[in-house]
């Protein structure tokens, strides 16, 4: 029994600890939707936390858990920064502004060899991410994010998100709570990156750039923004369906697309949507 | 209690407001007519710091409110409904009235992740305010439906229960009975002078002048962008620049001259 839990955990570690991750960049990007906001900024706060922790570790050998926090901090200063001047923006054009920065940190990353090793990447990063580093991680953040809904806070995103001026009239902050959200969302997205580059031994800038962003926003759509549920189901979907399909070999990531363009078309709000599942079983009974 | 000073407001050009001078006493209901277009919905968004006016002042319980920003003006008392109604769709309506007493939950970050007593107690609060504003606009039984199955005039009272959550003193009404029937309007009359009688100072937009002429003490007229008219109910009624601005000139004398 525990032999074929050995070997189970041998072969799929990877995976399984990847689910972890990819549950906490779907988090960090549901944070900022949750509050109406089109940010695709949280790949490249995935880089900076992962590029800040191993830079950390490999430089200093600070322990693992200062890594983790520098992981966190930084992305979060630098979404404080260009928080302020951008968030003004909405819809595509946050989007736009925000893709723009990602590719800034991809060029600075880049151009940076001696601090940061260039396109070269960083190499040799002590695999220090313990299974339970990423449960606690996913655990506490799902556990902030389900307080949060529930308090005032998550009252004033979702305000803000249907109807940002009448937000404000009725005594909302809207600017100061946009800002939260995309800092909190940035250390989140951090942290993952933190942790993933102490479980993959190299991280390189091309990791971060658009393709993943735009992975990062696809798990989180698809899963449905309604509740903290859908995020979870598509960072799990995203991540396992390619290995579920490993049997069609050639053909995999067709399917893989395949199956991604039917739930959208099907489920426009995302795969877990509470009111469609009601209204589904409430037909069914009548 | 309110005051515009010679309030002017032009879009490129376009005089929308001239030299508007409008006093609100404290505790009466002041109405605020006039024909479509004539610039209402500007005077209710330059109160709420939406737009900055042009050049004149504004003065809320002695206070300038030039660059105050909105939620910084209805933390100071002045709360407002909309004419093209903006409630919360998605949300409950517990949780649309919740929300206007946003700025009066004052608990910590930490003791709402940890759920302390003090939180719990401040949301429970709340909540209790919330249903109480509801029962008054009689929406309480309703409480937990989403907002967007409302029919509309049950949606413009949920917006008056929702302003009223902020605590403000001043209340701006835009056009509260548009798209009502009869009795909802008598209903809302009602309604409307029962949150009066609490205290509150209201000032309201309305076309529908047997409302307006029932419920206000004090009622300004504004065509043009400027006030034409300032008085009590009987005054206005019987002003020939009124009933001119809302009926046109006599058409007698043109039509017999164009025949």
């Amino acid at each position: 029994m525990f032999e074929t839990l050995d070997n189970f955990w041998s072969v799929y570690s990877n995976l399984v600890l990847t689910l972890g991750t990819n549950t906490l960049l779907a988090l960090s990007i549901y944070l900022t939707l949750s509050c109406g906001m089109l940010a695709m900024a949280n790949a490249a706060f995935m880089g900076i936390g992962a590029y800040a922790a191993s830079l950390l570790t490999l430089n200093t050998g600070a322990p693992f858990g200062v890594a983790l926090l520098a992981g966190m901090a930084l992305p979060a200063l630098v979404a404080l920064l260009i928080g302020k001047p951008t968030l003004r923006l909405s819809g595509v054009y946050l989007a736009m502004a925000t893709l723009a920065f990602g590719e800034v940190v991809r060029i600075f990353v880049l151009n940076t060899e001696t601090l940061t090793g260039g396109a070269l990447g960083l190499n040799g990063i002590p695999q220090s991410t313990q299974w339970w580093h990423v449960l606690l991680s996913v655990v506490v953040s799902c556990y902030v994010l389900a307080r949060m809904r529930r308090a005032r806070v998550g009252r004033a995103f979702e305000a803000i998100k249907e109807d940002e001026t009448a937000a404000n009239l009725m005594g909302v902050d809207a600017n100061s709570y946009k800002l939260l959200a995309f800092v909190l969302g940035a250390a989140m997205a951090g942290l993952a990156g933190a942790l993933n580059a102490h479980l993959t031994f190299f991280i390189g800038p091309n990791e971060y750039g658009f393709d993943r962003g735009v992975e990062i926003l696809t798990m989180t759509i698809l899963g449905g923004i309604n509740n903290l549920v859908g995020p979870v189901l598509g960072a799990f979907l995203i991540t396992l369906l390619p290995e579920l399909l490993r049997g069609l070999k050639d053909y995999r990531l067709a399917a893989n697309g395949l199956i991604l363009v039917l739930i959208v078309l099907f489920l426009p709000r995302g795969i877990w949507d509470p009111a469609r599942m009601r209204k589904f079983f409430s037909r069914r009974a009548g | 209690m309110l005051e515009l000073r010679s309030v002017s407001r032009n879009f490129d050009g376009l005089q929308v407001l001239q030299d508007v001078n409008l006093s609100v006493p404290k505790g009466s209901i002041f109405g605020l007519i006039g024909p479509n277009g004539a610039g209402k919905t500007t005077v209710f968004n330059l109160i709420t710091g939406l737009l900055p006016p042009s050049s004149g002042s504004i003065h809320f319980k002695d206070q300038p409110l030039a660059g105050v920003v909105p939620f910084r003006i209805t933390e100071r008392g002045i709360a407002r409904t909309f004419q093209n109604i903006r409630i919360f769709k998605e949300m409950t309506l517990l949780d649309n009235v919740v929300l206007g007493c946003h700025r009066h939950l004052g608990y910590s970050s930490g003791a709402m992740l940890l759920s302390l007593p003090g939180y719990r107690a401040a949301e429970k609060k709340a909540r209790a305010r919330a249903h109480e504003l509801l029962t008054w606009v009689r929406l309480d039984h309703k409480a937990d439906l989403i907002a967007d199955n409302l029919s509309y005039g049950e949606q413009r009272k949920l917006e008056i229960a929702r302003a009223l959550a902020t605590e403000p003193e001043l209340l701006l009404l835009d056009e509260p009975v548009a798209g009502m029937n009869d009795s909802e309007k008598t209903e809302l009359m009602r309604e409307i002078r029962h949150i009066h009688s609490r205290g509150y100072t209201v000032l309201m937009i309305e076309h529908d002048m047997r409302f307006v002429m029932g419920l206000c003490e004090q009622i300004a007229v504004l065509n043009f962008g400027r006030i034409i008219a300032q008085g009590a109910p009987d005054e206005i009624r019987q002003n020939p620049e009124v009933i001119e601005a809302y009926l046109g000139r006599d058409d007698d004398e043109t039509t017999e001259t164009t025949a």
